[in-house]
């Protein structure tokens, strides 16, 4: 399970968590989640997303 | 529709070269100062706030709209063209040509006090619109582009707002937690000073959760505030060595003017507008309904297409020149330029916005982002001329 970072305001997208509230499951991995998914918080597109280091 | 029938390769995009204004209105000090010097006319020591605020304005009126946008097809290969990343690029060089001869002279020219204070308010105006140059590379994912947005802030002294306009004000807009919404009853004077030390503070708790969440400390060199106000400390202290302490106040005022044309143009972007609340707490989305726009053509040339700014908000990597207007959109009744001009005499902007807000709602003022000390009496007021 990896986690994904908005680059433009920071958001990250847990595949392990999902985003349940918007028809995400958990466990959705980044290349399930729609193309034209976009930033809850700030609206930026998928491809705005990095993926973030394993901590 | 027209243009869904166009090829991609049929259009041409008629702003194209029009986005050269943006770069050449950094450099109105110097052109005024060089007319002075022609004409002799004391005029000209005026002439970028008179062209700000009075050419602009009737150029938007005599021009009017363009609501026209790129055909789908065109897209990708416009924001794809490194033409417009340079048009934006170019126009920092001449920001800082203004800056510095602007100081030179302020210090050096023996400027009587109306000459003085013509130059200050014609620099500051500047800068500010420099804080649209740096907005438009601050939204972009390209280090160099990042970095760059850092220094057309330096000038101007909004080195926060590279931090807080991404991760604070687009995540915050048109809600009642963001400092830069402004609220419906709310003057310009009003949220100046709330706007400004609202970005600030939250801008310093941007880094500080950030940086901590590395394990590191927010005095750290990585912390964006510190290295964009880094710059402008490094840049006034050159200034200052060069041309003595006589430069300060001028820097400082000019970044004042500067930063508050900035905030005049938060004001009316997403004035009253509020998103609600879902039933888990959470504001529903940034949509287009939640902020104010133009489609005036003068403005929107000289502020790379800032004024559709609900498409910018739904989409914000999306390059200045591929933003669209959309039907149906809370529109001012003016661009922005004339706008401003409006903000700056609250009975004026009340008597012209208000009603538009009012309208926007249908009357249900509950939804509406207003100033909690007349949040009560406005939604009494509104529900009872409704009923």
């Amino acid at each position: 399970m990896k986690k994904w970072q908005c680059l433009v305001c920071d958001f990250v997208y847990d595949e392990a968590k999902g985003l349940p509230e918007e028809g995400i499951a958990p466990g959705t991995r980044w290349e399930d989640v729609p193309e034209s998914w976009t930033c809850p918080d700030c609206g930026a597109a998928k491809s705005d997303f990095i993926m973030e280091e394993v901590a | 529709m027209t243009t869904a029938t166009l090829n991609a390769s049929d259009w041409r995009d008629g702003k194209r070269y029009l986005w050269l204004l943006g770069i050449a209105v950094m450099g109105l000090p110097i052109y005024s100062f060089l007319l002075f010097r022609w004409t002799g006319l004391g005029i000209f020591w005026w002439a970028t706030p008179i062209v700000v605020y009075g050419l602009i304005p009737l150029f938007d009126r005599l021009i009017g709209e363009d609501e026209a946008n790129p055909p789908d097809s065109a897209m990708a290969a416009l924001a794809a063209d490194r033409y417009y990343r340079y048009v934006v690029f170019a126009a920092i060089p001449l920001q800082y040509a203004t800056f510095v001869w602007g100081t030179y002279m302020a210090v050096t020219g023996g400027l009587a006090w109306w000459e003085w204070t013509g130059l200050v308010v014609s620099v500051g105006m500047t800068s500010g619109l420099a804080i649209n140059v740096g907005h438009e590379l601050g939204h972009q994912t390209h280090p160099l582009e990042r970095w760059l947005a850092k220094v057309a802030l330096a000038p101007v002294m909004y080195g926060h707002f590279y931090t807080e306009h991404n991760r604070g004000h687009h995540v915050r807009v048109a809600t009642f937690e963001d400092p830069a919404s402004s609220r419906f009853g709310e003057t310009f004077y009003e949220f100046l000073p709330r706007c400004v030390y609202g970005s600030i503070t939250s801008a310093w708790q941007l880094e500080k959760k950030r940086l901590e969440k590395q394990g590191k400390s927010v005095w750290s060199i990585d912390n964006d505030n510190l290295q964009a106000w880094g710059i402008t400390l490094a840049l006034f202290g050159v200034m200052a060595i060069w041309l003595g302490p006589w430069a300060l106040p001028f820097m400082i005022l000019q970044g004042a003017i500067g930063g508050s044309l900035l905030e005049v143009v938060n004001y009316l972007e997403h004035y009253g507008l509020m998103r609600q609340k879902k039933a888990d707490g959470n504001y529903e989305r940034c949509q287009p309904h939640h902020s104010w726009n133009s489609n005036h053509l003068a403005t929107n040339v000289f502020l790379y297409h800032l004024q559709r700014h609900s498409d910018h908000h739904a989409y914000p990597t999306r390059s200045f020149q591929t933003l669209r207007n959309f039907d149906g959109l809370p529109r001012l009744p003016s661009g922005y330029a004339g706008m401003i001009l409006a903000a700056y005499l609250p009975p004026l902007w009340f008597r012209l916005m208000n009603p538009r807000v009012v309208a926007h709602f249908g009357g249900d003022m509950q939804l509406a982002n207003i100033k909690p000390a007349i949040r009560q009496r406005v939604i009494a007021e509104y529900a009872a001329s409704a009923a």
